[in-house]
């Protein structure tokens, strides 16, 4: 559980949303939502998928790949040594196949502990994988998303995963595959702005920040006066942009009569 | 290093309005000046040439970017009204609203139908607002898909110029799905069973411009920029401070020399000396014959290949180590 500013005791943590000081294992038990505020905690994509899933089902599939430093930009390797370090994972996003109710899906998750889970050539290269690996499997894809955006230490290459991961859902409509995407706090930019606003479902958690332009963006472009829900999971939603608001603990069921449903036409 | 556009051109300015106070000499002075004159004018403007030859031979990021950003630099509508024949705007989107940072509409180039498809920014402050800085909002990426779709089903080759700080940032953009609208337009490009051409002119400013750019080509002028995120706002997130634009320029390897050895864009467009905004005719000429070029590469290709071809071609671009 993501719970920064926890106490002194590593037995208690802080609740990022009204402060409280909570049992750690407390809030593990409630899938790192706030018993008291409902606040929903980011998650890591280990934790994630481990929540998500049928127990054991995740099979981890390109483990291979990791980002290079193709621009050689200032900070980048250092910056990625860190984040791997922190994460154990190879890049932001963990990629693979596991079960949803007995069901296969092709899965990618985000992780936002991973340089805030930005999308570079790694990243988008497992998500067009994902959903290539659906149309190979002819399974439904959920993507749990979680991202600042297109990351900006691979430059243009990073735009272009925009266009490639695109082109990876549009070949999963071609092929009738079912594509399930999940907003989790935040979802982000160049992420919003490609392939996780063109799946067939769109799903969030409560409260999660979900915009096109960042705040430091936003402010240098000279927007102000903003509603107070502005880019939220619930602003979104008002607008017709996401589909449902689902709390955490109801992610599993929902996500698992969405795969019945909507794959009901394709094997397994 | 200059920070503006004002900086960087000042010496050039000057050297023009040196040029054109000796020719304005030239045409009031009695005969036995002329030959004076006629030396000093020469002169001149061989000081222009030098400066601008030696200025605009290494331009650097920065540099490039401010070119790129000239506001007398062609715009998309600049290319149509010298290359497209018969063209009629299109504006509606059938959703909302119109939109005017991105222009489109069907016309003749080289006698065959096109659909052409850009973004607008303006030269003064009321067609500025009027373009909204060409940062376009979700109607403009909806009309884009409409005049797609269109192209699509009527056999017609598209022609698209990006040119775009970045898309609308505002409350309403994002009130109306402007990722959404971004992504979707992107999307449509996939499907499109006509050949696409895509031309970035000036700036090609993050999702906003890609919501336009998914051509079979994709062609770059030699002095403008392409770019994941402004450089201000790179400046803004990394180091938290805008001013340091010039050093993330320089960090993106935003220019069309990088994005070509990327394998990013298939072409680079050379632009007349000292930059497009120098010359636009001859800018818009060499963008005329490489569209050309390209465009009579795609003809006679079917629908699924096209397709294909887009497909591959984007599917691969990335670089990691591993397999």
């Amino acid at each position: 559980m993501r719970t920064e500013g926890r106490g002194a005791d590593g037995a208690f943590c802080q609740c990022l949303g009204c402060k409280k000081i909570l049992l750690k294992s407390e809030l593990d038990e409630a899938l790192g939502v706030c018993p008291n505020c409902s606040h929903h905690h980011r998650l890591g994509a280990a934790k994630r998928i481990e929540l998500t899933f049928d127990p054991g089902s995740f099979e981890e599939a390109d483990t291979g790949l990791a980002s290079s430093d193709p621009l050689g930009f200032p900070e980048y390797a250092d910056k990625l040594a860190k984040a791997r370090a922190k994460t154990g994972a190879g890049d932001s996003v963990v990629s693979g196949l596991a079960a949803l109710g007995g069901r296969r899906v092709a899965t990618a998750v985000a992780d936002f502990d991973f340089m805030g889970g930005s999308m570079g050539s790694v990243a988008g290269e497992k998500i067009a994988r994902t959903l290539e690996r659906g149309v190979e499997h002819a399974c439904p894809v959920v993507l749990f998303c979680t991202s600042g955006g297109a990351r900006m230490q691979e430059g243009l290459l990073s735009l272009m995963q925009m266009a490639k991961t695109v082109a990876a859902v549009q070949r999963c409509r071609d092929h009738g595959i079912p594509t399930l995407g999940v907003f989790t706090d935040p979802t982000m930019a160049g992420v919003l702005a490609s392939y996780a606003s063109v799946v067939d479902v769109i799903l969030a958690e409560p409260k999660a920040l979900v915009g096109f332009a960042g705040a430091r963006v936003s402010k240098q472009a000279g927007v102000s006066k903003v509603p107070d829900n502005f880019q939220t999971a619930e602003f979104c939603l008002e607008h017709g942009m996401v589909d449902r608001i689902v709390p955490r603990k109801e992610m599993r069921p929902t996500l698992t009569r969405l795969v019945k449903s909507l794959g009901g036409h394709l094997n397994g | 290093m200059v920070k503006t556009w004002k900086e960087w051109e000042k010496p050039l300015i000057e050297l023009d309005e040196a040029i054109a106070k000796i020719e304005a000499l030239i045409a009031t002075s009695p005969e036995d000046k002329q030959d004076e004159l006629g030396a000093r004018l020469a002169e001149v403007k061989a000081r222009r040439d030098r400066y601008i030859d030696v200025r605009y031979s290494r331009l650097g990021p920065w540099e490039k970017t401010l070119v790129a950003r000239a506001e007398r630099r062609p715009y998309t509508l600049d290319y149509v009204t010298a290359l497209i024949t018969e063209f009629t705007e299109l504006d509606g989107d059938r959703r909302y609203g119109a939109d005017h940072a991105i222009v489109g509409g069907p016309g003749f180039f080289n006698g065959r139908p096109v659909m052409v498809v850009g973004h607008q920014k303006g030269r003064n402050i009321q067609e500025r607002q009027f373009r909204n800085f060409g940062m376009a909002k979700p109607e403009g990426y909806r009309k884009a898909i409409r005049l797609f779709d269109m192209a699509c089903r009527f056999g017609m080759p598209i022609i698209t110029f990006v040119d775009t700080p970045a898309a609308d940032p505002g409350v309403e953009s994002e009130s109306r799905g402007i990722s959404e609208a971004i992504a979707a337009s992107t999307m449509k490009m996939f499907e499109l069973e006509v050949p696409v051409v895509s031309v970035i002119i000036g700036e090609g400013g993050s999702g906003g411009a890609i919501g336009i750019a998914v051509g079979n080509r994709v062609l770059m002028q030699d002095h403008a920029i392409y770019s994941v995120i402004p450089p201000e706002g790179c400046a803004a997130i990394l180091w938290r401070d805008p001013e340091k634009g010039p050093q993330a320029a320089a960090a993106l390897r935003l220019t069309a020399e990088s994005a070509l050895e990327l394998g990013l864009v298939d072409a680079i467009v050379p632009e007349p000396k000292g930059g497009a905004h120098r010359d636009p005719l001859q800018a818009i000429h060499a963008v005329r014959d490489a569209v050309k070029e390209h465009l009579d590469a795609l003809t006679g290709l079917d629908g699924r290949t096209l397709r294909e071809q887009r497909y591959a071609k984007f599917r691969a671009m990335g670089r990691f180590d591993g397999a």
